[in-house]
């Protein structure tokens, strides 16, 4: 019997079988099921539709509800949805909300899941939200999923699932200081496509990755969805379980585990990550890849830093290397992801001097609070939205159609680093200007 | 929703990487499906993200919509090429096309999440044609899908197209979906 993928050993337990197959049809035990405002009123329907008026969560310590979409609007109706969250929590005393206008409000899902500890090895995390994927970089299975999986979950604790094969991307060597792992999640994009690794895992491997911060990584497993990938993954290392014990108030027991050396793979990509240079993905596709050099001088109207690909510590870090004691020549959003970023960006200060979110302020940046914000448009007020066809260089993580706003308005997704070099020109800038 | 043996109508064309802002922009999110009065608004703003001259191939500029009825679009299928559905896991997508009256998507292939959606929430029929349909089919086309055959007729054009079949799905599929599938099974009490 040949060897099983990091995938399929933890669907494989999680199932109760020795072993599976991509193809195979299992029913899993989920770990965590995470929904928000956005998609948690019409779960919420669904499960007191099919369960009935009280009925009970499978498990209460396994569902994490977090507001992030639409928080800081004045529209009624997306209120409203918070409030449909507060109430169904109250009803069945979930003990992980992270409730909007509390201490405890967090922000965007997928950095505040691993931030409250709810990310660990080798476990099976659902979420209603495509970018669920961000949490293989813990070294488990994450994928996203709809209303009616979710509320089937909430009920059951349990799902269906196809065993995907697993295509296995292999970095060699140290990223160079101007490169960020955004770059190389474009660059595998752009070469495999949007559709590329549709229905299929994507194993993320090579000492390019695990020289890579958790953060860092994160975005890699982020964009796995950019790719139509089931799921991003890589195996949990030192790091990865450091950062999980710092953060896990549960104490439960994890699993770490890896591929095995005989392990199957539909495919294999290597890139040596020292020759790589810093890409865009073009409107309006992010497969649509071009190097930063191609598009050199492009002007922009608007820079956006900010959302679960890139609002971390590591992507405000970056744009703050560049951004310290100079002036933005265009519109420039900073969001961060969580208010624990947000914190910290009032607090951390670049070389002893000023705080990153002064440095930001200083250089012309506008700050918004953490959440979602711009990075899918949403509400008209919106912070950062798109609300007329503007050119848009952004950390984001897509740019269909009317993603950030206006339907045709220009989005270019590129990394803080490249995103803070074109906000300092208003046009679209190789970092390597400024970092030389 | 359960499996009709044959579905006839309009066919209304899109293209390549149609994905779920497109289908349903971010800012309608806002409306609870659960809610019928809300669901019903899904309908009016489906597809309201595809740019104009992307909407209604091979022309493009056709409105999804007619004048009269805000909510239900008059066609019935939809016609596209690959990765229909990508990127966000909105189950309003699906919820978006049923409501406005659409029965069926024929497209070479789906995002998995959409597809998932769709088959588990049992609001359309994701069917993958053999071959890429999106520029033989005209939007406007009158289009009949005969479950049992595996086949799509277009009857504007005296054309036959084949279906891959549904293989796994169509057991949820037929039941409506999976709570009545699982139901049905025995995985959920009746």
């Amino acid at each position: 019997m040949a060897g099983m993928t990091l995938t399929e050993k933890i669907l494989a337990r999680h199932a109760g079988k020795p072993s599976v197959q991509p193809g195979d049809n299992i029913w899993v035990d989920v770990d965590i099921l995470m929904t928000h405002d956005v998609c948690g009123p019409g779960t919420i329907g669904v499960f007191h539709q099919n369960f009935g008026r009280d009925a009970k969560v499978w498990d209460r310590d396994k569902v994490v509800i977090i507001p992030d979409h639409y928080i800081f609007t004045a529209d009624t109706m997306a209120n409203r949805n918070v409030d449909v969250l507060r109430s169904f929590v109250a009803e069945q005393k979930l003990p992980h909300f992270y409730d909007v206008g509390t201490d405890r409000y967090k922000g965007v899902c997928h950095i505040a899941l691993p931030e409250e500890g709810h990310t660990r090895p080798g476990e099976i995390l659902l979420g209603t939200d495509s970018h669920t994927c961000t949490a293989g970089a813990f070294g488990e299975f994450a994928t996203g999923i709809g209303n009616t999986d979710a509320g089937f979950v909430l009920g059951t604790g349990k799902t269906w699932l196809k065993v995907p094969p697993t295509l296995r991307f292999v970095f060699k060597g140290e990223l160079p200081p101007y490169l960020m792992a955004k770059d190389l999640i474009l660059a595998v994009i752009g070469d495999i496509g949007c559709d590329g690794a549709t229905y299929q895992a994507m194993e993320f491997d090579g000492d390019g990755v695990f020289c890579l911060g958790i953060e860092e990584r994160m975005t890699l497993c982020n964009m796995a969805i950019e790719a139509g990938g089931k799921n991003g993954i890589i195996r949990a290392d030192k790091k990865t379980v450091d950062f999980v014990k710092s953060r896990d108030k549960s104490g439960k027991p994890f699993v770490v585990e890896q591929s095995d050396a005989d392990a199957r793979f539909a495919r294999e990509w290597v890139y040596d990550v020292t020759k790589l240079k810093p890409v865009v993905a073009k409107p309006h596709s992010p497969d649509n890849r071009a190097y930063v050099d191609e598009l050199k001088g492009s002007a922009i109207d608007r820079a956006y830093i900010g959302s679960c690909t890139g609002g971390k510590m590591t992507d405000f870090r970056a744009a703050a290397r560049l951004l310290k004691g100079h002036t933005v020549k265009v519109d420039t959003f900073v969001v961060p992801a969580t208010s624990e970023v947000a914190r910290q960006l009032r607090t951390e200060r670049v070389d002893g001097g000023p705080t990153l979110e002064e440095v930001f302020l200083s250089a012309g940046a506008k700050m918004g609070e953490p959440s979602c914000a711009a990075c899918l448009g949403g509400p008209s007020d919106t912070f950062g939205r798109l609300n007329t066809p503007l050119k848009c260089i952004s950390t984001t993580n897509r740019n269909f159609p009317g993603r950030m706003g206006h339907k045709q308005a220009e989005v270019f997704l590129a990394s803080p680093l490249t995103v803070a070099a074109s906000a300092l020109t208003g046009t679209i800038t190789d970092p390597r200007e400024f970092l030389a | 929703m359960t499996l009709q043996p044959v579905i006839q109508g309009k066919a209304y064309v899109l293209g390549d990487n149609i994905d779920t802002d497109q289908i349903i922009p971010a800012q309608y999110l806002t409306f609870n499906p659960a809610i019928p009065e809300e669901y019903r608004q899904f309908g009016k703003y489906a597809l309201a993200g595809v740019p104009a001259p992307q909407g209604g191939l091979p022309k493009g500029h056709v409105p999804f919509h007619a004048p009269g009825d805000e909510f239900v679009s008059p066609y019935r299928i939809i016609v596209a090429g690959r990765n229909f559905g990508c990127g966000s896991s909105r189950e309003h997508a699906p919820v978006a096309l049923d409501a406005a009256g659409i029965k069926a998507v024929v497209a070479e292939f789906y995002a998995r999440i959409f597809f998932r959606n769709s088959v588990n929430g049992g609001y359309l029929i994701p069917f993958e044609s053999a071959k890429r349909l999106c520029d033989t089919v005209c939007t406007g086309d009158e289009l009949r899908l005969d479950m049992a055959a595996g086949k799509l007729e277009n009857l504007t054009a005296r054309e036959s197209y084949e279906l891959r079949p549904l293989g796994e799905v169509a057991p949820i599929l037929e039941a409506g979906g999976i709570f009545p599938y699982a139901r049905s099974k025995g995985l959920l009490k009746a």
